[in-house]
This record gives structure tokens, C-alpha cells and sequence, in this order.
């Protein structure tokens, strides 16, 4: 039950002092080199992200699309304009309005074992939307090209993509098994497949701006009842600015009759993306739930605050599942996403059964603690992470279980691999209430090192209120050693698909936990990510 | 076919010379056996000719079917045809043996320029050489060596060998901490591979494995060179009277 703290390196990787670019002020620049933003037009541009997406990261590219910006920086006018621009009711405004004020009030968390530049909060764009979704599409003809040719580039599921405008009778041709797709293009929801099929079931699937105006009794009662929103610093600028995101809600005694995912795209630069997902599973109700991230190379660090919450009623399970592969940043840590995320699932009724599991292999900066409120007794929490930091990625990732009610059960599986000159930090909390009895947890955190020049790191917080309840923590720290590694390569695989094997091998309980086609893509995922990590 | 001139190895970070100038040709189809004592050089032989991390060759050189062997990383010459079965076979966590060795067989089709195995021809193939070793399926499921029975580990190697069906066998060890029974299975499956064009090369302590694999050639090997080379009647000749007579001789 000891905290352990290893770190591989004695002599951390020393970063180079900033070379300041005088002439711009920069937003969320990493403290390495300072990007040219000279080239950002014509030819050379080209020249330099040709070169640049020669690396290992396949999702670099970017969509040069025409967008609407409203003004950089954060006021209280520009939290009107989004609220505007999304056609929102007056108590949305007001309770965006109410998060700024109280985040205007708050300091940024630094207790996570991260170092990052200061984030000019004044320096960001924090809404831009293609300029081709200023009308909303009606059909398919509607939608720009360059949009749907971005997701069919991403290789998202888009059978759908002949969907996403919703264009009648085209749901019919669709074989095999089906996933319906929300897909978020920086600050907006491009369109969602399969609604009107969902709809006969019963299940609301949207965007959440599109449920604000249409279902707004759902959101009002819902928004903000599980990450409240002065709840951290970064849910709370969420709260504030959130532009879009996904909305689910699953009616009583309902399976959801496929599974939902949606699909985050970040391509403007220096535009922060805040999106907002809500999913509410009433009583009974099963959903699966997928999410996938990515973003283009860029120099410059961007920033993503996202909140997803969850409301489990009575007897309702949700499987929530991420694939996070958002730009990592290069070898010598310029640019990539810093992701500070605030997950929480609420397991209000009793009996009801939540399911986190995470691949992370993107972001610079990893600050993501998915977590479960046990309320209901009987409830059921379930956490599996893979965290790869590569490079000079840094993550501090994990989860806290929340025992209130009697008899809930939770189970952790944290998988951290570090290569490179990474640090990863496992960081969890599992706490058992008075009123917790008869509870159970059991943890299990294994981190795994590549090279001499990583850090792992885990920081377990145990609190046990009650007599009843156990709570039992494992944690082991291993390297790939050279003995697995020629053992692999005598038998003719090469250095890289050797260390994918065994690396794969580590994080089989967690990739198994994937739903199938989701686990194939984050087992090559685990294999990208690690390119270049040994030799 | 496998051809060692003059080879000279030093341990990479220390300054201690292991080899000291081995000669060895082992023809195809012949089945060569290297026995001498305890820090003689036989592991370490067999690790610098697949490749293993650690050792630097100062002199001579060592080449399969005219290829240079020192010359290639360890997957090359996997791909080219080398197999060392190993004396401590490693264990890879997670990774389900049926995994690893469909992994390692495309690996070396690539390398080849062939056509990946699909999984049912390689489910087939599997199936068919793990009944003659007394491997079952759960072994083939299970990962790799891990929780493996000393036994086990070693009809692994084999079922290996004999799947990646390489031109040239290196054996370290084999017998090392098998039963009577585990050493026939053992055995027997390395005389079924043994068809005429494929050579091998057996190291071991004792003559008890060369009863049931019959050498060709025998050699002994001493303080990093092969001191003596006879027929297989010289380890018989070792078995009743130890080494001393020979490394004797041999100063």
C-alpha cells in the first residue's frame, strides 16, 4: 500500500531554455524552441508540415477550411457571443455567465507532477466553427465537402458519413454492425449519424448544443449534477465556454441498439477545444460509448478542456470507452495538445455499473482522472487505462473511486508505459465512506519502463472509513528487458515489433476490456506510439 | 554450410577474451555436437552467432551459406535461416504463445519477400507439429513460457524450431534440467526435422542427449577453442573418463 515513486533517470532530461520569438505573443507555447509562425501561408507552410507529418503521428494533417472565429480571449462578451452563436436560452447564458465569474476566482492546479509553460488564457481562440456550418445542413448536398472528406480521411466509421446530414433512406443500405457517430469539428458538431434509427428506440443521441434548444428539461436537470461547475479549475472554464459536444440519453429498460461514439477533431490553430459530454442512462438502460480524438501538427501547444459526466440511474450500465491519440508533441516536445480533462460518472441508482476504459497515447500534457461516485448501493466502478508517454510527453492520469453506498465494488486497472525522456504518473483515489460497508476495491497499477531516461511514477491515495469495506492496492514497475527483446528478435521480428509484442502483451487486460474493432485500433496504436522509443 | 573461421569474442565491457579463435564447419544435413566444461565458450558461441548484445568480435569471422552473418542484426539472420533454441527460454508476459509465434513466422516471411500465413494454414501447421511434441492447446494459448514446467519451455523451443523450419540449428542446452521422458519428446523432434539439408549444432554438457540425437561430429571445446574433433565415440570417451584426459592432452 506504499506510494511508489521510481524514476529511471537520475539526471532528468534537461530542457533547453525557450528561444523567445519577440514579435508575437504565443499561447500555450512549450517551453522548448519557439515555433516560427512565419510560415504559416503559402508554400513553405506546405513544405514544413510535408516534412513535419513524415513522423510517426498519421493524424498531423490539417483541413484548410474557411472559419468563423469569435475574437480571442475570454470576456463575458465573448461567453454571450458563444451562447449566441449556439442559439442558447437565457439560463444557459446565465449559467456560463455564473462558471466565468467563479473561474475568474480560481488558480490553476499544479499539484500533478507535470511541468508546463503558464497558459495565456487570454491568448486562445475559444470558438471557431467552419464557415460552411453557419446555415445548418439539411442534407448531404449541404454539408462541405472538406468536412466530410476530413472524417473519411480520419478513417472515422462514416458509412455514416453518407448520414451525417440525416438524408432520408440512406440508414437503409448501411450493413453489418453499426456505430452512430457525433462528430465535433473544433468548437461545432458537424452532424450525427443514425438519429432517426436511434430515435425509434427512443434514445436521444445530439449534440449537446442541439439538445440544449431541444431537450432542454433533460439538460437542465442533468448539466453540472455530476462535475458541478465550480468543480476544478478546468470544468469550470468548461462550464464557461463549452461549445459543443455530445448529448446521450438512454430511456428506461432500453439497450441502446448500437453503439454511439463520437469523434473529436481539433484543426484551428491556437483554438482550444471545450466540448461538453453528457450521457444519461435511466433506469435499466445499457449503452456503449466510444470516443476518439486527434489533431494536427502544430508548433504550438493547444488546449483542450473537456467534461464528460455521466448519470447511472437504477440497474444502468455504460461502457465508455477512449481512444485519445491526440497530437503528442514532437521528439523534442514542441507543439501537441495539453489535455486537462474532467471525467466523472455518477452511479446514482442502485445497482448500476459503470465502465472506464482509456488508451492515451496523445497529448503533450495528460491531466485526467476519469472517475465513479458509488452512490447507489450495490453500484459497480470499473477503471482500465493504458497511459503511453513517449518522447517528452507528460502524464498524470488515473482515477478516484467514490464508495458511498453499501456493498459497492470497484476494480482498477492502470497500465503506464513511459519510453523516451516521458514522465507517467499513475495518481488514484479510492475512498470509502461510513455509510460504504460491505465495499470492495481492488487496484492494480503496473508501469512499465523502455530505456533508462523515463519515469514512472504512482501516487495511490487510500482512505477507508468504515470497518467492513477492503481495499487491496498492487503495483509492480518493470522494464522491457534486453533479454525479451533479443529473445523476440532471434526468432526474426525486428527492434520496433518486438517491443510492440511485449508492450502489447503488458497491456492485454486493459485492451481486451476494448470493445473489438476499438482494441485492433489501439493495439497498433500502442505500436505507433512507441516508434523510435528503443535503439 | 555454417562456417567459423578464427573467431575471436571479447565481452563488450570488460576485458575478458571468451573466444580464442574457434574453427567450425558444419556441412548441411550433418549434425554437429559441441561439448566441453562449465566457462569452455559454447553459450557464448551460440550467442554471437545469433546476434545477442554484449560481445565484440575482435578477429575472424563467421558466415551461413556465404552470408556474413556478424554482419546482421539478430532478425536477419533469423530470416536467413539461423535458430538458436535457448538454454533459458524467456518468458513474454501477456503475449499468447500462438501470438508470438504467428508474429515471428511473418516477420520472416516479410523479411523474405513472402506472403504472410493466413491463420487458418498456420493454425493447421501449428496443430500438426504441436501433437508430435505433446504440446496441448492450452500451452499454445498460454503466454509465452510464462508458468511453463522446465520441460515445457523446452519442447517450446522446439515446436519453434520447428515451425520456423530454419536451414541451420543451433541447440544450447537443450537437455539442461529435462527428465528421461522430456528428452526423447525433445528429441524426437529434432531428428523429425532432421531431413538431409538441415544443419545443426548441439551444445551440451553430457553425452546423454547425444544418445538419443546422433552427432556426426563431435567436438570438444576448452578455454574458447575446440581442442579435439572426432566421431561420436569421442563422447562416449568423455562420458567414462570427464575432461581432464582431453584438456590434458590438448596443453
Amino acid at each position: 500500500m506504499n506510494p511508489r515513486s521510481m524514476n529511471a533517470q537520475h539526471e532528468q532530461g534537461r530542457r533547453k531554455a525557450p528561444e523567445m520569438n519577440g514579435n508575437r505573443p504565443m499561447a500555450l507555447e512549450t517551453d522548448m524552441q519557439a515555433p516560427s509562425l512565419d510560415v504559416r501561408e503559402g508554400v513553405d507552410r506546405e513544405t514544413v508540415e510535408t516534412v513535419a507529418n513524415m513522423g510517426s503521428y498519421k493524424y498531423g494533417w490539417d483541413t484548410d477550411i474557411e472559419m468563423d472565429y469569435a475574437p480571442k480571449g475570454l470576456s463575458e462578451d465573448i461567453i454571450r457571443l458563444i451562447s449566441a452563436k449556439n442559439e442558447e436560452p437565457d439560463w444557459m447564458t446565465d449559467w456560463r455567465l455564473q462558471a466565468y465569474r467563479r473561474w475568474l476566482q480560481m488558480a490553476e492546479p499544479r499539484w500533478a507532477m507535470l511541468r508546463y509553460p503558464q497558459i495565456d488564457y487570454q491568448d486562445q481562440f475559444y470558438y471557431a466553427k467552419p464557415k460552411s456550418m453557419t446555415q445548418r445542413p439539411k442534407s448531404l448536398e449541404d454539408v462541405d465537402p472538406k468536412l466530410l472528406a476530413t472524417y473519411e480521411k480520419l478513417g472515422i466509421p462514416l458509412k455514416e458519413q453518407m448520414l451525417l446530414a440525416g438524408v432520408e433512406g440512406a440508414e437503409a443500405v448501411s450493413p453489418g454492425r453499426r456505430v452512430a457517430v457525433d462528430a465535433v469539428f473544433d468548437s461545432v458538431s458537424v452532424g450525427t449519424t443514425f438519429k432517426a434509427e436511434l430515435a425509434k428506440a427512443g434514445v436521444i443521441f445530439c449534440s449537446i448544443s442541439e439538445a440544449i434548444r431541444e431537450h432542454p428539461d433533460l439538460v437542465r436537470k442533468y448539466l453540472g449534477s455530476v462535475v458541478p461547475q465550480s468543480d476544478n479549475f478546468f470544468a469550470t472554464l468548461n462550464s464557461a465556454v463549452f461549445s459543443d459536444g455530445s448529448f446521450v440519453y438512454i430511456p428506461p429498460n432500453t439497450r441502446c441498439p448500437m453503439e454511439l461514439s463520437t469523434y473529436f477533431r481539433i484543426n484551428a490553430e491556437n483554438t482550444g477545444q471545450f466540448e461538453r459530454t453528457l450521457i444519461i442512462a435511466d433506469k435499466g438502460s445499457y449503452v456503449s460509448y466510444l470516443e476518439g480524438c486527434t489533431a494536427p501538427k502544430r508548433d504550438i501547444a493547444q488546449l483542450h478542456a473537456a467534461v464528460v459526466e455521466i448519470v447511472l440511474l437504477d440497474d444502468a450500465e455504460v461502457k465508455y470507452s477512449t481512444v485519445q491519440n491526440w497530437f503528442p508533441g514532437d521528439e523534442e516536445g514542441r507543439g501537441g495538445i495539453y489535455n486537462f480533462v474532467t471525467k466523472r460518472a455518477d452511479c446514482r441508482g442502485a445497482r448500476s455499473r459503470v465502465m472506464w476504459t482509456q488508451v492515451e497515447t496523445g497529448s503533450a500534457i495528460t491531466w485526467k482522472y476519469p472517475s465513479c461516485l458509488l452512490r447507489g448501493d450495490d453500484s459497480q466502478g470499473e477503471f482500465y487505462s493504458i497511459a503511453i508517454a513517449n518522447n517528452m510527453q507528460q502524464a498524470d492520469t488515473g482515477t478516484k473511486m467514490v464508495h458511498l453506498g453499501k456493498r459497492t465494488r470497484s476494480r482498477i486497472v492502470s497500465k503506464g508505459i513511459s519510453a523516451g525522456r516521458a514522465q507517467n504518473t499513475y495518481r488514484g483515489l479510492v475512498s470509502m465512506h461510513p455509510r460504504a460497508t460491505d465495499s470492495r476495491n481492488y487496484t492494480q497499477c503496473d508501469s512499465l519502463l523502455i530505456g533508462d531516461r523515463c519515469g514512472a511514477h504512482t501516487v495511490p491515495y487510500i482512505e477507508v472509513k468504515n470497518n467492513s469495506s477492503r481495499v487491496e492496492h498492487e503495483a509492480t514497475t518493470s522494464k522491457v528487458d534486453d533479454d525479451q527483446l533479443f529473445y523476440c528478435r532471434s526468432r526474426g521480428m525486428d527492434e520496433e515489433e518486438a517491443v510492440a509484442l511485449v508492450v502489447n502483451g503488458f497491456c492485454r487486460e486493459v485492451l481486451q476490456a476494448l470493445p473489438m474493432e476499438f482494441a485492433m485500433e489501439a493495439q497498433a496504436l500502442v505500436a505507433i506510439s512507441l516508434e523510435g522509443s528503443v535503439g | 554450410m555454417l562456417e567459423i573461421k578464427n573467431l575471436h569474442v571479447k565481452l563488450e565491457d570488460e576485458d575478458k577474451v571468451i573466444l580464442k579463435g574457434v574453427d567450425l564447419t558444419v556441412e548441411a544435413g550433418k549434425v554437429h555436437a559441441i561439448m566441453g566444461p562449465n566457462g569452455s565458450g559454447k553459450s557464448t558461441l551460440s550467442y554471437v552467432l545469433s546476434g545477442r548484445d554484449g560481445y565484440r568480435v575482435t578477429e575472424g569471422s563467421a558466415t551461413l551459406d556465404g552470408a556474413d552473418l556478424l554482419a546482421m542484426a539478430p532478425e536477419e539472420r533469423a530470416a536467413a535461416g539461423l535458430f538458436l533454441a535457448f538454454q533459458y527460454p524467456v518468458e513474454i508476459p501477456g503475449v499468447g504463445n500462438m501470438t508470438f509465434l504467428r508474429t515471428a513466422v511473418n516477420a520472416q516471411r516479410k523479411a523474405r519477400g513472402e506472403e504472410e500465413v493466413s491463420a487458418a494454414d498456420f493454425l493447421k501447421l501449428v496443430r500438426a507439429q504441436a501433437k508430435m511434441l505433446n504440446i496441448d492447446a492450452d500451452m499454445l494459448k498460454r503466454p509465452v513460457n510464462v508458468g511453463f514446467s522446465g520441460g515445457e519451455k523446452k519442447r517450446n523451443e522446439i515446436l519453434q524450431m520447428a515451425i520456423l523450419a530454419p536451414r541451420m540449428c543451433i541447440l544450447d542446452e537443450t537437455d539442461s534440467g529435462l527428465d528421461v521422458d522430456a528428452m526423447r519428446l525433445v528429441a524426437d523432434g529434432v531428428n523429425a526435422l532432421r531431413d538431409g539439408k538441415r544443419g545443426f549444432l548441439v551444445i551440451t554438457h553430457y553425452q546423454r542427449l547425444l544418445d538419443h540425437i546422433k552427432p556426426d561430429v563431435v567436438h570438444i571445446m576448452a578455454d574458447g577453442r575446440i581442442v579435439r574433433t572426432g566421431g561420436p565415440e569421442l563422447a562416449l570417451e568423455v562420458e567414462r573418463n570427464g575432461y581432464a584426459d582431453i584438456l590434458a592432452e590438448a596443453i
